[in-house]
């Protein structure tokens, strides 16, 4: 390994700053962290908050783009960041919490919207029919498994609704992730809770209030392509329809 | 809560892209042609004329106007709601009258051939 990759450059952050208790309204704060190139945004914050500001607040856990909480605003764009490469950002670093969502403090937002959709959607399995232990195991062949594979890649990180416009136009719109984990479930062959999961995003404020726009799968850090499970939904919404109020007697 | 009636509106939407994202490359590259002189023999006026006279021709160009016309009304619709335009209903009304008109002189037009 040659020395120069353990180079250390001093790295200017501004980092919105905001306690409920003390402030009106959030600042941006300044701070020269020094920083190894090869670290990511999270290596800084971490630097930041043992050696230079212990009362900064924000989330993180797995440095590993696995467990979804470290999402923040960097340079205006949602990112994950222990997946925002210092290298990628030669000048200033301003790191903000994740837009769309209320600030708890300093880069901390506050969930509680987002679980409650997702509570809503009902993304786990629900049979189609009961089994019993002696019936075995699923079994699910390599197609079947492809059909929802990638939307169960999600990691709750909320990247999506940040990057959203709509969720920030319209906050009561159920939202990418909720969405495209609803219609994981719907594809999968185990599941037959797709009627349930219907009458929460066939509605005016789940799917149809999306205008695919296609921020959410920039943005995605697990390649969900969560426009791709909207569109999807919208389809076999639509054909619904139809078959709902013109041909009621045919099976969905 | 109530399953949204915007189907409706969406499948025109959908049907007309997919149609438009196919149709009218081929209209645009034919009518370049005709423009520089150069109609194959089985588009020519007399023979094109001859297919809109037919109930079938009529049908074909009138699915392909009305669904164009639908699916960028509604595309329309919703790049205001994107730029923030929050008066969706008034909107709506205005792009999918335009439609609307659109597609009864369509109608109109091919019934006189």
């Amino acid at each position: 390994m040659s020395d120069n990759r353990m180079e250390v450059r001093q790295v200017e952050l501004e980092v919105l700053r905001y306690n409920p208790e003390t402030d009106q309204e959030p600042k941006l704060q300044k701070f020269t962290v020094p920083c190894v190139n090869e670290w990511c945004v999270l290596d800084a914050l971490n630097y930041l908050k043992d050696n230079l500001d212990p009362t900064l607040a924000y989330r993180w856990s797995c440095h590993m783009q696995v467990c979804g909480s470290c999402g923040m605003m960097i340079n205006g764009e949602p990112k994950l960041a222990c997946k925002a490469m210092l290298r990628d950002y030669p000048g200033t670093i301003r790191i903000e919490p994740l837009a769309h969502f209320p600030v708890e403090r300093d880069l901390v937002t506050v969930a509680d919207d987002f679980m409650a959709k997702l509570k809503r959607v009902k993304p786990y399995l629900i049979p189609g029919q009961p089994r019993t232990l002696e019936d075995g195991e699923y079994k699910q062949s390599p197609e079947q498994l492809k059909r929802y594979r990638q939307y169960a890649m999600c990691i709750n990180c909320m990247l999506c609704y940040a990057a959203c416009p709509e969720y920030g136009l319209q906050p009561k719109f159920i939202g990418p992730a909720a969405i495209a984990l609803a219609h994981r479930y719907n594809q999968d062959s185990r599941d037959g809770g797709r009627d349930e999961r219907q009458e929460e995003i066939a509605t005016n404020e789940g799917v149809w209030e999306c205008t695919f726009v296609g921020a959410c799968s920039e943005v995605c850090p697990k390649h969900v392509d969560p426009a791709a499970a909207l569109q999807q939904v919208k389809v076999a919404s639509t054909v619904d329809w139809y078959l709902e109020h013109f041909m009621s007697w045919v099976k969905k | 809560m109530a399953k949204s009636n915007k189907p409706i509106i969406w499948g025109t939407f959908a049907a007309g892209g997919e149609l438009v994202s196919l149709v009218t490359p081929v209209l645009i590259l034919l009518t370049l042609l005709a423009a520089t002189g150069h109609v194959p023999d089985a588009l020519s006026y007399a023979k094109l004329h001859a297919f809109a006279a037919g109930w079938f021709g009529k049908l074909v160009i009138f699915v392909i106007l009305f669904l164009s016309l639908w699916s960028q009304a509604h595309r329309l619709r919703i790049t205001c709601f994107d730029f923030g335009m929050r008066a969706d209903g008034v909107v709506a009304v205005v792009f999918y009258l335009i439609a609307t008109v659109g597609s009864l002189a369509s109608l109109m037009y091919l019934a006189r051939i």
